[in-house]
């Protein structure tokens, strides 16, 4: 298979222009003969239901949770990047560009990344539009603030509930094309199997989670938009429900996976606090703009933190990268908490965590500013942990957040299976090996509203589609399969519960392929997972019945697909022989501990293109060039 | 779900009514409540007048049904008020019933006042002291053969000299305290009036109002039982 | 620390439920939602159906969560959903209520799971600003005064979890609809519209068969995002407003 990137010619400012102007249209009177399946409901998927909706196709959109609104886009708290300059502080379209493929570490495509700075800008216009409430100045013009990594201020947020807001504002958009009869939504159904019909998408099959009932659905285009697989590790900052399925069955029907091993790991989590543990909380990484980070410098120290003078604190990231200081990139920040840690001077009961202090904050600004700024994290904080951040100091560790790989696509957002596309956090595209904070929300949105309902025009009107219908060989294969994995999930009537067989991957992943791997370690996980999927297939115990609302089953398929996944995950980390971004491989780096990547061999995306059950994916290769932004090792210091 | 809601209202229409919506019909009953509160106010501001003496307060009674156009009117508009509250009233409680069918096992207030939780009940309460009141003090059949057409004060006294009668006002009024400390506020509300500076303000008045009424409407019977009124 | 819980079970839609007494060991670290996690590991171990509840971020933001706790929809702690109730609350041997949010209009689908799908269709009736992908001016076009922002914002914190409808005695739904008519209202995007969508999400709310406003404020006690009363008083004043000044429109929307 040879991957076709589809990269448009002319010079990268105006690949996009000359990609929209090459692109076919369908005449407005046929949109609604062509019926597009979109699953997922957040800032992509709903994004995207709503605008083709908008264009007049005829959509059905897929989301698990009971309404769309629940999306877990809801969940980012710190903002979203956009090139409008409005600070006058000498960003451009070029510069977010710039900083998002090095912040990638230079494993993203060079005109991926180019357009969606380019379209930034016009994504907060329509988010104003809608009626997004982002913060502003008392002049009435919109407020940014400086995010993660970040040198100048181009982020837009509202309070630390920008996810939310900004998906209210695409949720408010689909519901009214739900009104206008152009969307039907189907809440509280999970996509289980891809149907591929003449080697192109042609719908899906999927549980209505309520009833049980298995259906097909039949369309002319498929839109994945099921976000990222963090969850994988089980505890991650990720929804409970936030899952793979939709992916990986795409993958296992022939469609590349990406960069699985490209995982996110966020630096400022509240740390793990028992086995019962259910998920990890992010706090936002706004909060690195005025807190100091540090542990003590000698190990061991169990004074409370207010004990601990001055002298005998190491402000390790102040230290190590002094024009950064606390505000690195995600990856260097984690990985710099976890060597301190591994030194044994981490702090709290664990001796997972590292502080966050607002002492100094507190002392220059003043409590009410640092109110104003983080009243809501604070307060969230207390609530989980009980302490209060104004006068003992927060304590944070990494935790998973984001996951970079996915299913691979061309420029045109189109999987290797044609009529199949892949948005936001599922696909791999424009983040490399590292995502910038505050760009997840700008990729989903530019995916969903500007990008996909272009694109999928082109293929509508070019693609021959046959009519089929839900009798098709092809789509009764896909349902009896889905109905037989139901089936077998129920029979196995073991001893052990899903989420006991999650957790236990989930920590052999986060110990062998999270924030830092060796060879050794991956092997050793991918000969563990392969004896725990063994274990689950035969000691699960799924109660309850298959055509009622079952939360055990739901989660039993999930954590079948996981199995499958950390596999490739790891078999992906094991094979790329270089450190980049989050992908940190102990045997590759500086004599100062950072990432050494190796250009002259894995300057590429690893696409993996699964071969059957039992048999090692086959890897293909597409070459990333750099012709703007120069290879070079990243530096914060 | 929306198919059986459609089959119980019998509706689809995305528009809606005045009187067919709640906000409406909460309207309506601030306005009738309004209404019947400035009444209540008048009625008290002349029944203290008791105070005054027996020839002040006949004077006045007389005075007041002198214009039978102007006392018509004004029983006109309170019976209107009356009626459209107690509709509006009822249909919000039978919807109120309809929309929760199945009720908890264990509820517990959070933050509402008992005041504002018993309105259908000081409601219902409220409109059988009224017409006891009217048949005790204006049509006089409660009264018996005591009553004499005209002579407020001899009515009053002889009325409230009977403990029982008297103890029935004392608990009406403190159900009307308890209906306008809620709803004295609560118009505002309805009609769309709220500010986090003038509503705090607005809610004491209503409680100063209700307790303003409670108190002068019950020092009669009050002072009637003590022989201070004779 | 040992737990007395009552739960309300539930098969189905169809069938009818009781309440059901269980017995957990939790300690003081975990979140409410933790403490139904063991509970179910240990009734699956058992070979029982767990204890079905909606939940997803499990950061207090998505609104998927929440029943009733004793009485109080997300429990005692004033501003917080029950993803984020932690068990320090609570002591050894307390005795728990937990039910699902009663209304007709949220019929329970199982245990503590109801349908929620008529805050879609409330949001669906008008609860938007009709403005299409694409044809947005520049975002710094219109200047809006930081506190008009700001108070949109307080209202656009709704996470339509629907503890104001479960709260309150009348099962209405002002609360949840009188944010979004707020923060769109509060906004100028959302002038043009502002009159219909009173009208249309009020009328919306009405079809669903959700209670009446009686002022009392319950909704306002327990809702997790501090969503006030006083946006109720907005909806009525646009909702009279709209009802007194309605016009029937006379031509389609784009036709000339």
């Amino acid at each position: 298979m040879k991957l076709d990137s589809r990269i448009p010619s002319g010079p990268i400012e105006q690949k996009w222009d000359n990609c929209k102007f090459e692109m076919k249209l369908v005449n407005p009177a046929n949109k609604r003969k062509f019926t597009v399946i979109v699953v997922g409901s957040g800032l992509a998927g709903g994004a995207a239901a709503a605008t083709m909706g908008e264009l007049g196709y005829n959509v059905r959109c897929f989301c698990f949770q009971d309404s769309p609104r629940r999306a877990h886009s809801i969940a980012a708290q710190g903002g979203i990047n956009a090139a409008k300059n409005y600070q006058n502080d000498g960003d451009s379209i070029y510069r977010l560009f710039y900083d998002t493929v090095k912040g990638g570490d230079f494993r993203a495509r060079e005109a991926n990344v180019y357009r969606l700075a380019q379209i930034s800008v016009n994504i907060i216009d329509q988010c104003v539009a809608q009626g997004v409430p982002f913060a502003r100045e008392y002049g009435g013009l919109l407020a940014n603030r400086s995010f993660g990594g970040a040198q100048v201020s181009r982020t837009f947020y509202a309070r630390g509930q920008t996810g939310q807001q900004l998906l209210l504002g695409c949720y408010q958009a689909l519901e009214r094309q739900v009104n206008a009869g152009r969307v039907t939504m189907f809440p509280r159904h999970e996509m289980l199997d891809l149907i591929v019909i003449d080697g192109k998408a042609r719908g899906i099959v999927t549980r209505n989670l309520v009833t049980g009932k298995i259906d097909t659905h039949l369309a002319d285009a498929v839109v994945l938009a099921t976000g990222g697989y963090g969850n994988v590790f089980y505890l991650s900052t990720n929804a409970k429900g936030s899952n793979a399925t939709a992916i990986w069955r795409a993958y296992r029907k022939g469609a590349l996976m990406a960069n699985p091993c490209f995982t996110q790991i966020h630096p400022t989590c509240i740390p793990v606090s028992g086995e019962y543990q259910s998920k990890l909380t992010l706090m936002s990484e706004s909060l690195r703009n005025d807190g100091r980070i540090w542990v003590p410098k000698k190990g061991g120290d169990s004074r409370r933190p207010v004990q601990i003078p001055e002298d005998e604190r190491d402000y390790y990231l102040e230290r190590r990268y002094p024009s950064f200081g606390n505000l690195v990139p995600r990856d260097v920040a984690s990985r710099a908490a976890k060597a301190v840690c591994d030194e044994g001077r981490g702090v709290g009961k664990t001796g997972l965590g590292v502080y966050l202090d607002f002492g100094d904050a507190v002392r220059r600004l003043g409590r009410h500013v640092v109110e104003e700024r983080y009243g809501n994290l604070f307060e969230m904080y207390e609530r989980i942990t009980g302490e209060d951040p104004y006068s003992v100091p927060m304590r944070i560790f990494p935790a998973i957040h984001y996951t970079m790989g996915g299913l691979w696509v061309d420029y045109r957002l189109m999987s290797t299976i044609p009529g199949l596309f892949v948005l936001g956090e599922a696909n791999f595209s424009d983040h490399g090996a590292n995502r910038l904070g505050a760009s997840a929300l700008m990729q989903g949105l530019a995916d969903g509203y500007f990008i996909i309902p272009y694109t999928i025009g082109d293929y509508l009107a070019t693609a021959k589609l046959d009519k089929i219908d839900s009798n098709h060989h092809e789509a009764r294969r896909a349902e009896n399969g889905v109905n037989e994995q139901v089936k077998r999930l129920l029979s196995v009537k073991g001893k052990r519960t899903v989420d006991s067989f999650h957790r236990e991957l989930g920590k052999l992943l986060w110990e062998d392929c999270g924030m830092a791997r060796n060879a050794q370690g991956l092997q050793y996980a991918m000969g563990k997972i392969a004896e725990l999927q063994q274990e689950y297939w035969q000691n699960v115990n799924v109660v309850g019945e298959g055509a009622e609302l079952n939360q055990s089953l739901e989660k039993a398929g999930r954590v079948a697909d996981f199995f499958e996944l950390a596999q490739l995950m790891c078999l992906d980390g094991f094979e790329r022989n270089e450190s980049c971004g989050g992908h940190f491989r102990e045997e590759y780096q500086t004599p100062e501990g950072e990432a050494l990547r190796d250009d002259d061999q894995f300057c590429y995306a690893a696409a993996w293109e699964y071969m059957g059950p039992g048999q090692k994916p086959a890897l293909h290769k597409e070459v990333l060039s750099f012709e703007h932004v120069h290879l070079a090792q990243r530096s914060y210091k | 779900m929306s198919t059986a809601s459609a089959a119980l209202t019998g509706k689809t229409s995305s528009h809606i009514g005045f009187w067919e919506s709640t906000v409406g019909k909460k309207a309506v009953m601030a306005v009738t409540g309004a209404i019947l509160f400035l009444f209540v106010v008048g009625h008290m501001l002349g029944n203290l007048q008791i105070y005054l003496g027996q020839e002040k307060l006949d004077h006045y009674a007389h005075a007041v049904k002198s214009i039978p156009a102007l006392l018509w009117g004004v029983r006109l508009v309170l019976l209107l008020s009356v009626i459209l509250h107690i509709i509006a009233a009822t249909q919000l409680g039978l919807r109120k019933r309809r929309a929760r069918p199945r009720a908890y096992v264990k509820w517990a207030s959070a933050g509402s006042t008992y005041a504002s939780r018993t309105m259908y009940w000081s409601g219902p309460i409220l409109l059988a002291f009224i017409i006891y009141h009217i048949l005790h003090f204006t049509t006089g059949q409660a009264l018996g053969p005591e009553f004499r057409e005209g002579e407020v004060y001899h009515n009053v006294i002889v009325g409230f000299s009977f403990i029982p009668a008297s103890i029935v006002y004392i608990i009406a009024m403190l159900m009307l305290g308890s209906h306008l400390y809620h709803g004295v506020w609560s118009m505002f509300q309805s009609v769309g009036i709220s500010h986090p500076r003038y509503t705090p303000l607005l809610k004491k008045l209503a409680a100063i109002a209700a307790a303003a009424l409670v108190i002068g409407n019950i020092s009669i019977p009050v002072s009637v039982m003590l022989g201070i009124l004779k | 620390m040992k737990l007395k819980l009552h739960v309300w079970r539930q098969k189905s839609a169809a069938s009818a439920g009781r309440m059901v007494r269980y017995e957990v060991e939790a300690n003081e670290h975990m979140s409410f939602l933790e403490m139904l996690d063991v509970l179910n590991e240990s009734l699956i171990e058992k070979g029982e159906e767990p204890v079905a509840f909606d939940h997803d971020c499990r950061e207090g933001i998505c609104g998927a969560c929440g029943f009733m706790i004793n009485g109080v929809a997300h429990g005692p702690m004033p501003g917080t959903t029950v993803c984020q109730l932690h068990m320090r609350h609570f002591k050894d041997g307390d005795e728990l209520y937990l039910e699902p949010w009663r209304a007709v209009a949220f019929p329970v689908v199982k245990d503590l799971i109801v349908d929620r799908g008529a805050f879609d269709r409330i949001i669906a009736a008008g609860g938007f600003v009709s403005a299409s992908t694409g044809s947005a001016q520049d975002a710094n076009a219109i200047p809006i005064p930081k506190t008009g922002a700001d108070m949109a914002m307080d209202a656009a914190q709704c996470i339509g979890c629907g503890a104001c409808v479960a709260a309150c005695p009348n099962a209405s739904a002002a609360l949840f609809l009188s944010a979004k008519v707020s923060h769109l209202g509060l906004l100028p995007q959302g002038q043009p519209e502002r009159k219909e969508r009173a009208l249309k999400m009020v009328a919306a709310a009405n079809h669903e068969l959700f209670g009446g406003c009686t002022n009392i404020g319950e909704c306002e006690a327990v809702c997790p995002k501090h969503i006030r009363l006083e946006f109720i008083a907005r909806r009525n004043r646009d909702f009279l407003k709209a009802s007194c000044t309605f016009r029937e429109e006379t031509a389609a929307a784009g036709a000339g």
